[in-house]
């Protein structure tokens, strides 16, 4: 990242190739989960059911690109000493915000998310964005790169959540498509799609999220060989 | 009695690090040789042991509706833990560089890289959705810094080893990385049966 920031040309609004990239490179050179390794646990943790993975994503973009222009809108007056409580008191504060209006909008979504929507705070994808990204920034870049990053992380986390709730509960957004669900009625025949699919109770649990992460990592740098690992 | 059930609840069967996977960030970033683990481990139980009663009285003196201020404040409470953690880092390592110099160095860049541990922050709202009592939430701070501890130290010797393996190129480092802590966190996992009262 460090070209771009060095790269910083005049504050006019346009969106030209290097505001593109700012976008896409998040998604696949640069994500924040299988490049960055950064925001692994909310990754983990909410990744069970589809629906709770796209929430997170949802709140997760919203806080990082706020974050970013937030503190891109303030870097010439924060103090270099103090900069990570600014930091994280402006995130803190975004997330108040997202969950207060969870509770008061989709309260069973909230419920299941319990913690993990305080534990965005400590999603170290926002506070690396902010030090490596917001603080050196204009502050359309960094809105961008706060949109970018997001995205690359809701990507993984929609792909993480569709595998383990398919494979774990048969079902994709809680409708059934493949084997008997908890509905299963013994005279219906609307089950016949692979309904000898027995669902797989593991990928309901914690670790099996660490096998599709690592799973994950493995495809993408096979296929993308310049991330391979030299040491 | 009940605080060594807590203490052995949370460091073994309700590993922070391994059945909730919290921390995996730095867990992940600074399991490469046993000896740095080792460092962060131990600031780790450190600064969860400091945080977690001070949380606690904060939480259930001033946030609460019957502490100080007599009001439901518990929407600040986001933003009193993590000042208090970021603070409490700040303290903790400014101590620790006046008395023992050559434990700073040794844990030196591991202490402000605790702030962003959300292990840290999770313990903290773990011990509030529990709604644990002062002795407890410091023996829940205690054993969980102590869990997380050994679950780093675990992963980096086997990281060790495991250089030595013909792994495939594409999934060196992290990926095996990844795989490894899912069969430690499915070992882990066998514990969750043990019924704490028995022991």
């Amino acid at each position: 990242m460090a070209e771009t920031a060095v790269k910083e040309k005049e504050s006019a609004i346009s969106f030209g190739k290097a505001e593109r990239k700012l976008l896409t490179d998040p998604l696949n050179d640069n994500n924040p989960i299988t490049v960055q390794v950064l925001g692994i646990c909310s990754a983990l943790a909410v990744t069970t059911l589809l629906n709770k993975a796209i929430v997170m994503s949802i709140a997760v973009i919203f806080v990082c690109a706020f974050a970013n222009l937030i503190t891109s809108l303030l870097r010439n007056y924060i103090p270099k000493q103090v900069r990570m409580i600014v930091q994280l008191v402006i995130i803190a504060f975004l997330v108040t915000l997202v969950e207060l209006t969870l509770k008061a909008v989709a309260y069973p979504v909230y419920k299941d998310l319990s913690v993990f929507i305080g534990l965005i705070i400590t999603n170290c994808i926002v506070m690396g964005r902010l030090e490596a990204f917001a603080m050196a920034n204009n502050p359309y870049r960094s809105f961008l790169d706060g949109l970018g990053n997001g995205f690359g992380y809701g990507v993984i986390l929609i792909v993480i959540a569709a595998i383990r709730e398919l494979f774990g509960k048969g079902s994709l957004l809680n409708f059934q498509i493949i084997g008997p669900g908890p509905n299963y009625v013994l005279d219906t025949e609307a089950i016949a799609f692979l309904g000898w699919y027995q669902p797989n109770n593991l990928m309901v649990l914690f670790p099996s999220a660490m096998f599709v992460i690592g799973v994950l990592i493995w495809i993408q740098r096979a296929w993308n060989k310049k991330l391979v690992d030299i040491s | 009695m009940e605080l060594v059930n807590i203490f052995i609840t949370s460091a073994f069967i309700e590993n922070l690090a391994l059945a909730y996977f919290l921390g995996m960030c730095s867990y992940l970033a600074v399991s490469k040789t046993v000896k740095t683990a080792f460092g962060l481990g131990l600031a780790v139980i450190f600064v969860l042991g400091i945080t977690m009663p001070i949380n606690w009285i904060i939480n259930t003196h001033l946030l609460s509706e019957s502490g100080l201020f007599k009001t439901d404040l518990t929407f600040l409470r986001f933003i009193l833990f993590i000042a208090v953690i970021a603070s409490m880092v700040q303290l903790v390592e400014m101590v620790i560089e006046k008395f023992s110099p050559s434990l700073y160095n040794s844990l030196g860049i591991f202490l402000p890289l605790i702030t962003v541990n959300c292990a840290i922050l999770g313990g903290s709202l773990f011990m509030v959705s529990n709604e644990y009592n002062f002795p407890e939430s410091v023996a829940f701070g205690l054993g969980g810094g102590f869990g997380w501890f050994l679950a780093i130290i675990a992963i980096a010797a086997i990281r060790e080893k495991i250089k030595y393996s013909n792994v495939p190129p594409a999934l060196r480092g992290l990926g095996m990385a990844f795989l490894l802590t899912g069969l430690m966190g499915l070992a882990f996992m066998s514990l969750m049966g043990i019924d704490p009262a028995i022991l």
